[in-house]
């Protein structure tokens, strides 16, 4: 059955891993710029993490048959010096031209700092200026509650339509506020932090398959490329309709991503 | 909280039969885990995870719906102060001390 992963960060997998994706009917996935699990000493480290999302990655992807789209910013975890940041999103406009580049992301809040808030504000006023779609990194564990109620203060005190915003690692105490206020709703299904298949079947269960999606967030940590069709395997179990697992995993992805004109899945 | 009521499509029969063994084994984990806390060695009194997770607990045996969600309300940052940097903070822990959450 075929799925869009709408969030992982590929360029710290394998090239087996899309091969492995693409056999478990993978037909696109959307890379935001992260934290590679260090600090970067430079804005030029960014550039260089910029061209292999740009230039590189995609057509890693087309050999195993699957398209490959990204977003730009600088993440939230390396966003608490202000200059170091204002420096990374002064190269962002230029690969903004770039064809596979949807929007801004995943910007947001890590440690709910007031450094990180400026710069959150910052990003989401760049994506205002050049009209792009939104996607929205939320804190883990602890901090998840109130780092996204912070972020969803700070969009809705913009111009851009919540339509146009999805706010990534919801739980179930943060998923039923973040689609109450317009917004679209990213659960990840992460083993250890965030969610698991089955507690993403109970939530579209609970809150409905409008505005939602599924994604791995597969990166360099514990995490897994082939969690969204595990998570269509248990909805599959549970009993519950190919036209409603198709729409969690693959109609609402491609809905929202196709508000940026760029972004278009290749019929088969 | 939303009212979820018969939201699953399978019967109370269905889903135990499919997560019994499962979730029966998960529960032996937390079981071993803190009998493993109480053989370990030292004196250190109970630090504020071992009691969030005791209240975790007793929400789990309420009878109430949303147990999820109350949960990681229990285990979440309530207050309102922002630091200017994230200069020295620790990484997230999963809990906060108990005067510090709500269950909300
Ligand atoms: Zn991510």
């Amino acid at each position: 059955m075929k799925y869009i992963d709408p969030h992982i960060h590929m360029v710290s997998r394998t090239t087996d891993d899309y091969q492995r994706m693409a056999l478990a009917g993978c037909v696109a996935v959307t890379e935001p710029a992260f934290w590679a699990g260090f600090d970067r000493s430079s804005a030029q480290g960014f550039f260089d993490y910029f061209r292999q999302l740009t230039e590189y990655e995609p057509r890693r992807a087309a050999q195993a048959g699957i398209q490959h789209f990204t977003w730009l910013c600088i993440n939230p975890k390396e966003a608490d010096d202000p200059a170091f940041a204002r420096d990374v999103i002064a190269l962002i406009p230029e690969f903004l031209k770039c064809e596979t580049v949807l929007g801004i992301g995943e910007i947001g809040l890590n440690k709910n700092t007031r450094n990180e808030q400026i710069i959150l504000e910052e990003q989401i006023a760049l994506a205002e200026t050049h009209n792009q779609l939104v996607l929205v990194h939320t804190p883990h564990l602890e901090d998840k509650r109130k780092g996204t109620r912070l972020i969803m203060d700070a969009l809705q005190a913009s111009s851009i339509d919540p339509g146009r915003i999805l706010i990534d690692h919801v739980e179930e105490h943060t998923v039923g506020e973040v689609l109450d206020r317009g917004f679209w709703a990213g659960m990840t299904l992460y083993p250890d932090t965030k969610m698991t298949p089955q507690r993403a079947a109970d939530v579209i269960e609970m809150y409905g398959s409008e505005r939602i999606w599924m994604n791995s967030a597969g990166d360099w940590g514990c995490s897994d490329p082939l969690a969204v069709p595990k998570a269509q395997q248990e909805m599959r179990r549970r009993g519950h309709t190919t036209q409603l697992i198709d729409q969690v995993t693959y109609s609402n992805p491609q809905k929202f991503l196709s508000q940026s004109p760029r972004f278009h899945v290749a019929e088969t | 909280m939303k009212d979820v009521t018969e939201t699953c499509p399978l019967n109370r029969g269905q889903v135990m039969a499919m997560y019994f063994l499962e979730h029966r084994a998960r529960l032996l984990d937390v079981a071993a885990f803190l009998d493993r806390l109480d053989r370990s060695c030292g004196q250190e009194s109970p630090d504020f995870r071992e009691q969030a997770l005791y209240s975790a607990i007793g929400l789990l045996s309420d009878g109430q719906p949303h147990r999820t969600a109350r949960i990681l309300a229990l285990l979440s940052d309530c207050t309102d102060e922002l630091p200017q940097s994230a200069e020295g903070m620790k990484g997230a822990l999963g809990a906060v001390p108990l005067t510090e959450g709500d269950s909300e």
